[in-house]
C-alpha cells in the first residue's frame, strides 16, 4: 500500500478545484454542487465550504444517490440507498457540478447523468473528481480533477476521509507497481 | 433474503434497511418523474385467489414505478374458479418466466408452500395467507409509524402501539406484533377473549381486555376489521355491545394525545371497529398508509429482485467504491 496524496495535497486539490469551478462558472450564482454518497458528498461539502469562504454567499449543495441507476444491480446482492437531497433552487437551469471521489470505468457517472435526467433538466453537467485512476469503459472524462494516479488495473485507489475513516489520505494498494 | 413469507424471515436490521429504502423511494414518488428502470426486464405476477383493493393495486403501482412488467391474476375469471391447483397454476407462472409471484391466498401457509415447492424458482412474496400473515402491511405499519414518531435509520424503541380488534382472524395483527416487536415498540393487543387466538401468551406484546384503560398514553392505535367473512359462529353478542366496549369513537380518541396517530389497514367497516369521525378526524393517517404501502412495496421488490440471485454473483473483481 503506498501513498498517492497526503492530507495537505487533498486540501490543495479541494481548493484549486474549487477556484477552477468558479473561474468557469463566472461565479457561484449559477451552480449545483451534487455529491455522490458517501464520499463525493463529503468531498461536495467540503468544495462548498471552499466557495463559500472565498465568494461570502451560500452555495446550493446537495447529494444524487445513484443506487437505481446503477447497471451491475442484477450482478451484485442488493445495496441500500442513500439518500438524494436536492437543494432547494433544484436543478432546472442550473450548472450542476457532479463531485465524485474516484473516477474509474466511468459508469458511476452514467448512472448519475440518468438519475439526473429524473429529476430535472440543468443547463449544463460538469464533473469533478478527487482522483481519475483511469481505465474508462464510457466516453466520459471530468471537467476538474484532483490528482490523475495512473494506475495498473488490478490496483485498487483507497480514498480516506477524516468524516469517515479518522484521516485524509488517497492509497494504491495491490497490484505490482 | 429470497422470499418475503413471514417477518420471521427479516432480521431486525433489513427490516430497518427495508423502512430506509423505502424512505429514500417515497422521494421518487414525489418526484415529477415517478419511474425508475431498476427492474426492467422483469415479470412480477400478482396471484390473488382472495380479494383485495389496496395490496393488489398498491403492488402493482409499485412494481410498474420499478418498470417491472405486472401480470395481474385474479382466482374470479381464472382456471383457479375451474378447480386448478397451486402446483399446476405455479408450474403455468413458471413456464411464462414469473421472477416473482406476489400471492394472496385464503389459506394459511399458501405462500410458504409455494416457496417451499420446486414449482417455480422465482421469489414469493406473501401479500396475506389466510389468518397467519401480512408482512408488507406490517412494514408499511411501521414505516407509517416511524415516519410520524421516530427517525429514520432507527428502530421504534419506546413507542407505544395498541392494537385493537379481530386479533383471532387478523394476519395483519400477527405480522404486526412480530415486527413492531423487533423493532422495540410496546405493544398492547385489546380483543375480546373470543377474538384472541390458542396461544396468544407467547407472542411478544401485552393483553388487555379493556380498551379505555389501555390507550391511555398510546403513541398509534391501529383499529383491526372485523372479518365477518371468516366468522362462522358468534363471537360477539352483538355489533352495539361491539362497538360499544371495543370501538374507535370521537369520545376515546378525546383521550388520545394530540401526536397519536389512528391508524387501520383497511378496508373498514365504518360504524363497527371505528366510526366515521373517528376515521377521519386529524390523527388519522389511515390514508396515508395507503400512499405508504406503495413506498414500502416498492422496497421489498428493490431488496427481493435488483440484486442477484443469492449464490449466483457474478465474478466482479472492482471494489464498489473505486467505480
Amino acid at each position: 500500500m503506498s501513498l498517492a496524496l497526503p492530507a495537505p495535497d487533498i486540501t490543495r486539490a479541494l481548493t484549486r478545484i474549487s477556484h477552477e469551478i468558479l473561474e468557469r462558472n463566472s461565479g457561484s450564482e449559477s451552480i449545483t454542487l451534487l455529491g455522490i454518497p458517501t464520499r463525493g458528498a463529503h468531498l461536495a461539502k467540503r468544495i462548498a465550504t471552499i466557495i463559500e469562504g472565498i465568494e461570502i454567499v451560500p452555495v446550493q449543495v446537495g447529494t444524487l444517490d445513484i443506487t437505481l441507476h446503477r447497471d451491475d444491480l442484477r450482478m451484485r446482492p442488493p445495496r441500500a440507498l442513500m439518500p438524494t437531497l436536492i437543494p432547494p433552487l433544484g436543478v432546472e437551469g442550473r450548472n450542476v457540478v457532479l463531485i465524485d471521489d474516484v473516477l474509474f470505468s466511468g459508469r458511476t457517472i452514467r448512472a448519475a447523468l440518468d438519475a439526473l435526467g429524473e429529476i430535472g433538466r440543468p443547463k449544463s453537467v460538469q464533473l469533478a473528481v478527487l482522483v481519475d485512476r483511469g481505465h474508462r469503459e464510457l466516453p466520459i472524462r471530468a471537467d476538474f480533477v484532483g490528482k490523475n494516479l495512473p494506475t495498473s488495473i488490478d490496483q485498487s485507489v483507497l480514498v480516506h476521509l477524516t468524516e469517515l475513516d479518522g484521516a485524509d489520505e488517497v492509497l494504491i494498494e495491490g497490484g505490482v507497481k | 433474503m429470497k422470499h418475503l413469507l413471514s417477518i420471521n424471515d427479516l432480521s431486525k436490521s433489513e427490516a430497518i434497511a427495508i423502512l430506509d429504502t423505502a424512505q429514500e423511494l417515497a422521494r421518487v414518488s414525489d418526484g415529477p418523474m415517478k419511474k425508475l428502470p431498476t427492474l426492467r426486464g422483469r415479470t412480477i405476477v400478482n396471484l390473488f385467489a382472495e380479494d383485495s383493493t389496496r395490496t393488489r393495486i398498491s403492488f402493482e403501482a409499485a412494481a410498474k414505478r420499478l418498470s417491472a412488467d405486472v401480470i395481474n391474476f385474479s382466482a374470479k375469471g381464472s382456471s383457479i374458479s375451474k378447480g386448478e391447483s397451486l402446483k399446476d397454476t405455479a408450474q403455468t407462472l413458471q413456464a411464462m418466466g414469473a421472477d416473482a409471484v406476489i400471492i394472496r391466498h385464503g389459506a394459511s401457509g399458501a405462500a410458504q408452500r409455494l416457496a417451499d415447492s420446486k414449482w417455480m424458482s422465482g421469489a414469493v412474496i406473501n401479500a396475506g395467507d389466510g389468518t397467519h400473515e401480512h408482512p408488507s402491511q406490517a412494514l408499511l405499519d411501521a414505516f407509517t409509524i416511524r415516519k410520524h414518531l421516530a427517525k429514520s435509520g432507527e428502530d421504534l424503541t419506546g413507542i407505544k402501539v395498541v392494537i385493537v380488534g379481530d386479533v383471532l382472524h387478523s394476519r395483519v395483527a400477527r405480522s404486526n406484533v412480530l415486527l413492531l416487536a423487533k423493532l422495540g415498540a410496546d405493544v398492547t393487543l385489546v380483543a375480546p377473549p373470543t377474538l384472541l387466538p390458542v396461544g396468544i401468551e407467547s407472542w411478544p406484546c401485552k393483553i388487555s381486555y379493556d380498551f379505555d384503560s389501555a390507550i391511555i398514553g398510546a403513541d398509534a392505535v391501529m383499529m383491526l376489521r372485523i372479518q365477518q367473512e371468516r366468522m362462522s359462529e358468534m363471537f360477539f353478542p352483538n355489533a352495539r355491545e361491539y362497538s360499544r366496549y371495543f370501538g374507535l369513537n370521537s369520545d376515546r380518541v378525546k383521550v388520545l394525545k394530540p401526536t397519536t396517530l389512528v391508524m387501520h389497514p383497511g378496508p373498514m367497516n365504518r360504524g363497527l371497529e371505528i366510526t366515521a369521525d373517528a376515521a377521519d378526524g386529524a390523527r388519522s393517517v389511515i390514508v396515508e398508509q395507503v400512499s405508504n404501502g406503495v413506498s414500502v412495496r416498492m422496497a421489498i421488490l428493490y431488496m427481493l429482485l435488483a440484486g442477484a440471485p443469492e449464490g449466483e454473483l457474478v465474478g466482479i473483481t472492482r471494489e464498489v467504491g473505486a467505480l
